[in-house]
């Protein structure tokens, strides 16, 4: 109550205002900490309430049409019926995957084709060029991807082969409503007329197709009711529906999920100006005894002493909250060009007030908790620090205000976090190794100051020596130093490896003889000539294996269909309603491993086979050893035993499987082959491509060379959005340096008066500076390069389950910037002390 | 006549690791309203200790205090303060002054801390009494080390303290403007009525307050009024 009485006095706010006036550019300096963070919140609340707008309003052109309907199989009857029921106006569309063949480069490759009948969208357009080939296509013509065009050298006007048939590409393909260029990257796409789609020959009953129709519906039918009551019907004939609002609701989730991760790449920005504002706090409050103790002895109480600082601290937080929140509404119409490939439309932008307050908010409340901790210590200075040049303070330990304020600053900490990262779990492990880190920094710089006390020999040169016993004599920087570089070089470096393990986690490594093209959809009367194709062109058949398509019927002996209905029975949908493409054989593969069970193991029964299913799929079904599950083969229901289940290694590339039947049952059933080879070059790719495709146009080819590339370009549009969030770190890592650095300065003032006073030339003042200032950026380095590789250490191995190696180049990148960025700083910032005469700086010190 | 200040049989120690430091034992004197008395004693016989623990700027380990007849045990450190702000003033070797603040907002504080908001006319005329007129508006690092000492004296005796604590308040200046000070102290100090309580090693200063309490290894060894030097 004194203390508030205290804080909203006007005395208070006057007291801090006089003490500010010999450190106000100094304290200027330390709100520029949380600045960045703070325009990264700001920025990226108020785009993420613009993308939830952008949805809002073009909520039915994400999806084109009010409702859609999709099928793996071609539409039934029964299916058909219901479509005529539901009525409106309806587009149909076919969707799968094959080769494209372009004859003006002779390239050929592996695109997704859209079959899709006129009318769609329903909602929104096709971006196309020329603009009026989004619908002229329809007139017998092809829409081409953009990237795809440019990639085989055609334009409008050029040829497509696809299947048996050969089109006329009428536009190249800019955007489709409700998907993002990201997808096109992975799936290339080319549209053509419905009543095309019979002459390509690519579609048959066993293809691995998606069927569509889109529906627009008078607006007096609600949606959302008349899916619920279809469901039923819905699930029993596995059509899956779509409506604007499920699109709006999943788009939304993704994009929240976008704009988290963004968030909290500028929590981290905060957090470290936070730490910069507190050791500058640290260090202004150190400075700060005497008055304290002066205004203690003309009666000033403890609450007053306490509140003039804090209002200090909160105008602090508040100027940067302020210019932050400025700077961060000008960011924010930087960030749709970062993140648009991620995005299915362009967003509208405009100042969002209510997220940019929250921001603001957030920033502030950060930049106070952290101000509080070393605030805390005004409270312990006695007033007998006027009498006693060297009066220790009371032990924080003992104090119990200060207990109280870190218990309060961790639980407002993790409601921070838990406001950016939007799940308490993440919120707790994110404070929990932010305080790790902490932790072991503190431990470091004790340990450090400790060895510098003990190593240092007299023999050593005297700027040596000085310069590594600042490190550890009073009013040393080296735990603050430690805190800010090394937790900015463990922020970034993690940064960096995290993208560099998944992206060394993605891309599989093209070793020897290991296989980089896939062919599928063979059928089997074209074994045997794709294999001849292969062979004359000297590429190794490396796995040949049989696949039949098949569904799940009963689960240990109940329907599926109810089982979708039943939500509590926690079985995910899809491992339900998938296709499941199994193969069969007697082995196991080298990629897989028996973990229970048995395999090979002997059919003895027809009317019960064994199975082995994957380690994953047996836990989503919660299946195990003995339980029965009864296929779907194409129509004839098996019933099946789990008689073993594996572990399979995804990443290894080549065909792997959930179910494995035994030989002698499948044999017969319709299906088709995969083929695997290992290709020596692009040329000797795109020639096996070549004749594949004139010979069995529905065979598709994929060509690992290829998925290198797309996963490339994929890697480095997020690479860039990464070091997009990495740079608001640095820039604070960079104002939290200068900090650092400067209020160094306004300590070792007096030291190098006195030492420059008993007749030490400039030149011994600026190399005792440039050790200590060398030592401090090497090991703050040095421990933040440690901690960097310990979190990508763990990450690699518990989290992206990748190979960890150790990056040796980033580190000694890291390394050199860092001591660099130190000493330049150090040197820049002593510059004006080394530069004036004694009794100048004596004055201005005094 | 009830003193302004009694101490009774203070006792301070320190620890040090795991020995315990005495500085001060047992030590008891009375002052008068009104009255001076100087506590002199070679280095580390425990003067200042005394200093603090009669102006409730610390705690004895025993003993008492009872400063204007309140026992300053019994106060918490905001009672404390609140006691000082209102009946105590300071004088330091090192003058203390705010460095931020000018000479006229140091003098101003104490009457700000008791809530007076006409404080700057006051502190302005009390200035001009110590011959500050024209430094009104300069900070400590712009005035000499006897200005300095003016301007504490100045705040010093703003609130009328009843008594005045002096630690060596002549120690950091020449010998002219040390005389200059000190008449300008005991001139304050008999205008105001104000008590004194003054550290010093010098023995001329200590002998005009007319009564000298010497200390050694933290014993009072002596207590015997002199002859005041009028100044």
């Amino acid at each position: 109550m004194k203390f508030l009485l205290a804080l909203f006095s006007s005395w208070t706010w006057r007291m801090a205002w006089r003490d500010s006036r010999a450190s106000r550019r100094k304290l200027l300096l330390f709100s520029s900490s949380i600045v960045i963070g703070i325009a990264a919140l700001v920025a990226i609340s108020s785009f993420g309430q613009n993308l939830r707008w952008t949805i809002d309003q073009q909520a039915k052109s994400l999806l084109g049409a009010d409702l859609v309907l999709a099928a793996r199989d071609p539409f039934t009857p029964e299916m058909e019926q219901i479509f005529a029921e539901i009525g409106g106006e309806q587009a149909r569309e076919v969707i799968f995957s094959s080769m494209a063949y372009f004859p003006k480069s002779e390239g050929t490759r592996l695109v997704q084709i859209r079959a899709l009948e006129r009318g769609f969208p329903f909602y929104g357009d096709f971006q196309t060029s020329p603009a009026a080939a989004s619908t002229n296509f329809h007139k017998g013509g092809a829409l081409v991807e953009q990237t795809l065009l440019f990639q085989y050298n055609s334009q409008p006007g050029d040829p497509v082969k696809v299947g048996e048939l050969t089109l006329e590409i009428a536009g190249s393909l800019e955007k489709v409503p409700g998907e993002n260029a990201v997808f096109s990257t992975i799936a290339p796409r080319i549209y053509l007329p419905y009543d095309k789609l019979d002459a390509t020959q690519l579609v048959r009953d066993d293809s691995f197709a998606r069927f569509k129709v889109f529906f627009k519906l008078p607006e007096s039918v609600d949606v959302e009711k008349l899916v619920r009551r279809y469901r039923p019907k819905f699930d029993k004939l596995r059509l899956g529906a779509d409506t604007v609002e499920e699109r709006k609701e999943q788009l939304g989730r993704n994009l929240e999920n976008l704009n988290r991760f963004l968030g909290l790449g500028g929590f981290i920005a905060l957090l470290l100006g936070a730490i910069g504002i507190a050791s500058a706090i640290h260090v202004h409050v150190k400075q700060k005894t005497s008055s304290v103790a002066v205004l203690r002895c003309l009666g000033c109480s403890v609450p007053q002493t306490f509140a003039i600082y804090l209002a200090q601290a909160i105008a602090i937080g508040l100027l940067g909250a302020l210019i932050g929140s400025a700077i961060g509404l000008g960011i924010q119409f930087t960030l749709p060009r970062v993140v648009a490939d991620f995005l299915p439309f362009p967003v509208e932008l405009k100042i969002a007030w209510i997220p940019v307050l929250r921001a603001l908010a957030a920033g502030f409340a950060v930049c106070l908790i952290f101000a509080l901790l070393p605030l805390m210590s005004v409270r312990r200075i006695s007033p007998l620090a006027v009498l006693r040049a060297f009066y220790e303070p009371a032990s924080p330990w003992r104090d119990v205000g200060q207990w109280i304020v870190i218990g309060v600053a961790s639980i407002g900490l993790i409601f921070l976090a838990r406001a950016q990262a939007g799940r308490w779990d993440h919120a707790f492990g994110f404070v929990g190794a932010l305080a790790a880190a902490f932790l072991l920094l503190t431990i470091f710089a004790q340990l450090l100051r400790t060895l510098m006390r003990r190593i240092i020999s007299p023999a050593w040169p005297f700027a040596w020596r000085q310069g590594m016993a600042n490190l550890h004599r009073p009013h040393n920087r080296t735990l603050l130093l430690l805190l800010s570089l090394g937790l900015g070089v463990f922020l970034v470096l993690t940064l960096y490896r995290t993208n560099q393990i998944i992206a060394g986690g993605l891309i599989p490594k093209n070793r020897g003889s290991q296989p980089n093209a896939a062919l599928f959809d063979i059928q089997s009367d074209q074994v045997a000539s794709v294999t001849n194709i292969l062979r004359e062109k000297n590429l190794p058949i490396i796995d040949e294996v049989p696949l039949v398509t098949m569904r799940l019927a009963y689960l240990k002996g109940e329907p599926v269909r109810r089982l979708m209905r039943e939500s509590d029975r926690n079985l995910p949908r899809w491992a339900l309603r998938r296709e499941y493409r199994s193969t069969y054989r007697d082995t196991l593969d080298s990629s897989e491993q028996l973990i229970k069970g048995a395999w090979p193991v002997k059919v003895t029964d027809p009317n019960l086979i064994p199975i082995s299913i994957e380690e994953g799929i047996a836990q989503d079904l919660k299946v195990d050893l003995g339980d029965e599950l009864v296929f779907d083969v194409q129509g004839v229901l098996m019933t099946n035993r789990v008689a073993s289940i594996r572990r399979v290694d995804w990443k290894r590339i080549q065909p792997n499987f959930f179910v494995v039947f035994p030989s002698g049952v499948l044999e017969e059933a319709p299906g088709f082959h995969i083929i695997t080879t290992h290709v020596n070059s692009r040329e000797q790719s795109a020639d096996m491509q070549r004749a594949i495709v004139r010979a069995h146009p529905n065979v598709s080819v994929i060509d690992l060379t290829l998925v290198l590339d797309t996963l490339d370009a994929i890697l480095s549009k997020i690479a860039f959005v990464v070091r997009f969030m990495a740079l608001f770190t640095v820039i604070t890592g960079l104002v939290v340096l200068v900090a650092a650095v400067l209020t160094g300065r306004y300590q070792r003032i007096q030291e190098t008066i006195l030492l420059r006073t008993l007749g030490a030339s400039r030149q011994q003042v600026h190399r005792i500076l440039l050790a200590e200032y060398l030592l401090l950026g090497l090991l703050s380095a040095l421990t933040g390069i440690v901690l960097a590789e310990a979190g990508a250490w763990l990450l690699a191995r518990y989290v992206f389950e990748a190979e960890f190696q150790f990056a040796v180049v980033p580190m000694l990148i890291a390394l050199a910037v860092a001591s660099l960025a130190t000493v330049f700083t150090g040197l820049v910032a002593n510059r004006g002390v080394l530069d004036s005469p004694p009794l100048e700086i004596l004055r201005s010190a005094a | 006549m009830t003193p302004i200040l009694e101490a009774r049989a203070l006792t301070k120690s320190y620890r040090s690791g795991d020995s315990s430091l005495t500085v001060l034992k047992e030590v008891s004197f009375t002052l008068a309203a009104g009255g001076s008395c100087a506590i002199v004693g070679p280095s580390g016989s425990g003067k200042t200790t005394l200093l603090g623990l009669c102006a409730g700027l610390d705690v004895p380990s025993s003993g008492s205090v009872l400063l204007d007849g309140k026992d300053l045990a019994t106060l918490n450190e905001d009672d404390r303060a609140r006691l000082r702000s209102e009946k105590v003033g300071f004088v330091f070797q090192n003058f203390q002054l705010l460095p931020t603040l000018t000479a006229i907002e140091n003098v101003m504080v104490p009457l700000e801390l008791r809530g007076e908001r006409q404080t700057r006319d006051i502190a302005s005329s009390l200035l001009k009494k110590v011959g500050l007129a024209e430094r009104l508006h300069h900070y400590p690092m712009q005035l000499s080390g006897g200005e300095q000492q003016r301007v504490a004296l100045a705040r010093a005796f703003l609130n009328r303290p009843k008594i005045l604590f002096a630690d060596e308040p002549t120690g950091n200046l020449d010998n002219e403007t040390s005389d200059r000070i000190v008449d300008l102290l005991f001139d304050l100090n008999a205008s105001s009525g104000t008590a004194l309580v003054l550290v010093t090693h010098n023995l001329d200063l200590a002998r005009k307050a007319g009564r000298i309490i010497q200390l050694k290894g933290g014993r009072l060894v002596d207590d015997q009024t002199v002859e005041p030097i009028i100044p």
